[in-house]
């Protein structure tokens, strides 16, 4: 399965999610966010970091840059693009899922372990997942998922929330909320639910010694599902 | 503007080094002259006072491939790997500028470490500020948090550790130094001497603008009332662009364009310049009018003084440049050839076709002052005798809680988890431990790293917090599994003009020296700050150690929480039961007079190596140095990130419970051990003549003390935890 992983001046998790895709079976390539065209992908990633070193609203310059218009045709035929963490931030730039991601509630960047918990399964990403409740990691400054009520209504019509903050037990509540997200939505999907973006970091979770290995199971599951 | 003496004092510069300027130009300089002696002569840039003492630290090694002189300090681990470290102050500025003083301490110090050819690979930081009363504390500590974040998170560098200190003689004065680790291909090493001649000189990076003119020479003098003017001294950090220059360095690095290569630091343009010709004993030519610079009408003064970050200077083969500036283009970076090296030995500066400053570098370099200042020797206190009735009335309970939510004990997990540690995907050990530890990517190796400081002992008597100091940075990598391999160190001190400050400085670098020789734990690169003082008051001598160690197999790495109900805990290293200078002292007792714990080199090397040895045959669990607050601060501390208790039971001795586990004796570890194994290790400590002292058992949720007294380690983890938190909300 070949994957394709965007670098923007400024990304730092571009190298990770490399190591993260080829270590569970992807043919990845890293591509510059100057070129034209996107090379034949069944996976597109928008990694971490701080593109343009989001001196504007986190992710609104890289939104316009040259490469996203491959990547929005991409995904509006169907192809499965995946924002993590500023990669979210620029997907919801481009307007592909809706809302907006504010700074933190106690305007602090965060860096630590949360849960997460699946909302449905009806998407390439999650589904045959066994398990519900992952645990994951963020590291952001801008992860406070904002919508309007209409928005947030329909978000929930349409099952498009991924995932959401909640403690080990899988309960979802504000005290479990690490940046004051509306309804601890950690992850939101596109209508059509090709297209994901969410704050945690997969690819942090890759090894038994990175304090564990949730992120294993969610590539090596996408690989099958793309497959 | 006329030169003279006024002006030169004004400089920073004293009169009679202007005199001494006039004698060796044989006339008298010109203003952009005058800015570039004072920017070299200061004491940030020309360790005027340190220069003598420094150069008695054992600097070389087995593993050391680069000592002090360069950018940073290189040291082999081996398969043609190499770790580039170093620490650096960043004191003055943050203290008038907290987030962005901080935020560009963090972008400079790992400038210094891939200016060599190293990516970084992990940061940490040790920072120190006033009283927790003090009205100015949490101001400065989140905008320093902020600061260090800011930067290091952009680039995506984890930061893996570091330490946070208070004390009320940092009320004036706080202290940020930070330190970052690089990995590089042994034979991909870059450094700034520069060599042949007609070679380009690049300028590549930001543009320059005003900022931080003056920066070093700001550095390099006591604060007074004023000092609120001192803002436009600072520089502003540019992550972003910092990144950029990382990337696009690398990438130029890959080949073999380079022959120098230095970055603009402190004195910015005219430091780098005239370093990377010195090396090579070269000239070097330079045209004002092809510096990109961001603001109109610079005048040369401006563009040689200013210290805009994230700039390099670069020394290219000729024929390069187009190869070169393709690179700097497609990172969107500035790329001028500014210059050239010349056989003259001179640093020439040409303006608008005029030339605007012609000097020698060796006027500049071999021939700037050095002073052999007067000091004076610290007596060793007498002991203290603490006195049995001091003791009556306590609680060995109100004395746990209170000290394990000591700010100076507390987690400080509020700071760190703003710090991106997880980054790179290679962070195996998180702050919070002994060490931060990093594997080298996509080996089985990992490298430990830790920061440490012990002012109240280097306060007390500097010569043996010299040692301490270095011993405790030993123990903090042996404690993690690693071998500790080479040190880099931050010397904060007040104004060397006083003979106390001076005589603190030398002792404690003394100290230093004698501890890293005898533990073949050499000095590979360092930093010095003084005037750390605000009118006449100056801090408590504060030298911060920063210990780098190998683990050359990661997985058998040890970590400091309890693993296991039924486990064993030993104490390797003998308890004489010293108050003096302790956080027990000094805290429950009120009491801060008396000589801190004595070091016994031997013992700290005997017990050190044999952990090592202990843990290369599996045998330890985990494991933890006794340091600040002793033996049950550090039982506690386990206790909470293993979420299990334990059973204490004092050993027989004549020591009081409080001496027994509130004395900060040194060259001590806890370690957890299997009971099965129980005689193997002992025999091992026999073997090699350790002193050791079973103390007790895993078990439950709780610690509890001679079966009498009982706290439950959630209500202890949320007196440590909760502290810090609390008075930042």
């Amino acid at each position: 399965m070949k994957s394709s992983v965007i670098t923007f001046p400024g990304s730092n998790c571009d190298r990770d999610m490399d190591v993260a895709l080829k270590k569970f079976g992807f043919k990845n390539k890293m591509i510059w966010h100057n070129d034209n065209e996107l090379p034949k992908s069944d996976l597109v990633v928008l990694p971490g970091g701080f593109s343009y070193g989001d001196y504007l609203r986190c992710g609104s310059v890289a939104s316009k840059s040259k490469i996203m218009q491959s990547v929005i045709n991409f995904a509006k035929s169907g192809g499965l693009v995946m924002g993590i963490c500023n990669g979210f931030q620029i997907l919801v730039e481009t307007g592909l899922v809706p809302g907006v991601l504010l700074r933190n509630k106690y305007l602090e960047f965060i860096c630590k372990n949360v849960f997460v918990k699946l909302d449905n399964k009806d998407n390439p990403y999650f589904k045959n997942l066994e398990k519900d409740i992952f645990k994951l990691h963020i590291a952001h400054n801008e992860g406070n998922y904002f919508c309007t009520e209409d928005q947030l209504k329909e978000i929930k019509d349409n099952n498009q929330v991924a995932i959401y903050y909640c403690n080990n037990d899988g309960k979802i509540e504000e005290e479990f909320n690490p940046n004051g997200s509306i309804k601890n939505i950690a992850g939101i999907l596109n209508k059509e639910k090709n297209v994901l973006g969410m704050m945690p970091h997969p690819e942090r979770m890759i090894d038994s010694c990175l304090s564990g290995e949730d992120g294993s199971l969610f590539f090596k599951n996408l690989l099958n599902n793309i497959k | 503007m006329q030169v003279n003496e006024k002006l030169a004092v004004e400089h920073g510069l004293k009169v009679e080094e202007y005199k001494l300027i006039c004698e060796l130009l044989k006339r008298t300089p010109n203003l952009t002259e005058l800015g570039i002696f004072s920017a070299m002569w200061n004491e940030h840039c020309s360790y005027k006072s340190s220069r003598l003492h420094l150069k008695k630290l054992p600097t070389k090694g087995k593993k050391v491939i680069q000592g002090p002189g360069e950018n940073a300090g290189v040291i082999d681990i081996e398969d043609g790997d190499a770790i580039v470290f170093k620490i650096e102050s960043h004191n003055h500025p943050s203290f008038i500028e907290p987030y962005q003083g901080a935020a560009t301490g963090v972008g400079g110090i790992m400038r210094d470490v891939f200016t060599m050819g190293a990516r970084p690979i992990a940061n940490l930081n040790s920072i120190h500020f006033g009283s927790t009363q003090h009205k100015k504390t949490k101001n400065l500590l989140r905008g320093v948090v902020h600061g260090i974040g800011g930067y290091g998170n952009c680039i995506g560098v984890p930061t893996i550790g570091g330490q946070t200190c208070f004390d009320r003689s940092y009320n004036g004065n706080i202290l940020v130094n930070a330190m970052t680790l690089g990995l590089v291909k042994k034979n991909k090493i870059f450094y700034s001497k520069a060599a042949g001649l007609n070679k380009p000189v690049i300028y590549v990076g930001s543009k320059t603008g005003r900022d931080g003119i003056h920066g070093a020479s700001m550095a390099s003098a006591s604060f007074d009332d004023k000092i609120e003017e001192k803002k436009p001294t600072v520089q502003v950090g540019d992550p972003f662009t910092e990144k950029l220059l990382l990337e696009a360095c690398l990438e130029l690095m890959a080949g073999d364009s380079i022959i120098a290569i230095q970055d603009m630091g402190a004195a910015g343009l005219t430091s780098s310049s005239i370093e990377m010709a010195s090396k090579g004993k070269l000239g070097i030519e330079i045209n004002l009018d092809k510096v990109p610079c961001r603001e109109t009408k610079m005048t040369p003064y401006e563009i040689m003084l200013s210290e805009s970050q994230e700039r390099m200077l670069i020394v290219l083969e000729n024929g390069k440049e187009n190869l070169a500036k393709k690179i700097f283009d497609k990172w969107g970076l500035d790329f001028a050839i500014i210059g050239k090296t010349t056989d003259t030995k001179n640093i020439e500066l040409f303006f608008n076709s005029e030339q605007v400053a012609k000097i020698p570098i060796n006027i500049l370099v071999e021939n700037s002052p050095m002073y052999d200042r007067k000091w004076k020797k610290t007596k060793l206190p007498k002991k203290n005798k603490i006195q049995k009735k001091d003791l009556k009335n306590l609680k060995i309970l109100d004395v746990l809680k209170k000290m394990i939510s000591n700010p100076n004990v507390c987690s400080k997990k509020w700071i760190w988890e703003q710090y991106d540690h997880t980054v790179m995907g290679d962070t195996i050990q998180k702050p919070g431990g002994n060490s931060g530890v990093v594997r080298v990517h996509g080996t089985n190796k990992a490298i430990a790293a830790a920061v440490d400081s012990s002012a109240v002992y280097c306060w007390a008597h500097p010569l043996t917090g010299g040692k301490q100091i270095v011993c405790e940075s030993w123990r903090n990598l042996i404690s993690v599994g690693a071998k500790p391999v080479a040190i880099t160190n931050c010397l904060n001190f007040g104004s060397p003009e006083k003979e106390e400050n001076m005589g603190e400085f030398v002792e404690c670098v003394e100290g230093i020296g004698e501890a890293s020789k005898y533990l073949a734990f050499p000095v590979v690169s360092g930093n010095v700050s003084f005037y750390n003082q605000t009118k006449e008051i100056g801090i408590k001598p504060t030298p911060v150690i920063g210990g780098v160690g190998l683990i050359k197999d990661y997985t058998k790495m040890i970590t400091m929480n309890f693993k296991s109900e039924g486990n064993l805990v030993l104490v390797i290293g003998k308890t004489e039961g010293h108050l003096d200078q302790s956080l027990f002292a000094r805290t429950i007792l009120d009491e801060k007079n008396g000589p801190p714990p004595e070091i016994n080199l031997f013992n700290e090397k005997n017990n050190g190596e044999t952990i090592l040895k202990l843990i290369e045959d599996n045998y330890i669990k985990s494991a933890h140095d006794v340091s600040l607050g002793g033996i049950l601060m550090g039982v506690s501390k386990m206790c909470i990130e293993g979420n299990v208790g334990i059973e204490i039971k004092k050993p027989d001795s004549l020591l009081s419970e409080f001496e027994y586990f509130f004395s900060e004796d040194q060259g001590r570890y806890i370690i957890e051990i299997s009971k099965s194994d129980i005689k193997k290790v002992t025999s091992i400590l026999e073997k090699n003549a350790v002193h050791y002292d079973e103390i007790g058992t895993l078990v439950g949720k709780s610690v509890s003390f001679n079966e009498k007294t009982i706290v439950p380690v959630d209500e202890l983890k949320s007196y440590n935890n909760n502290w810090l938190k609390d008075y930042m909300r």
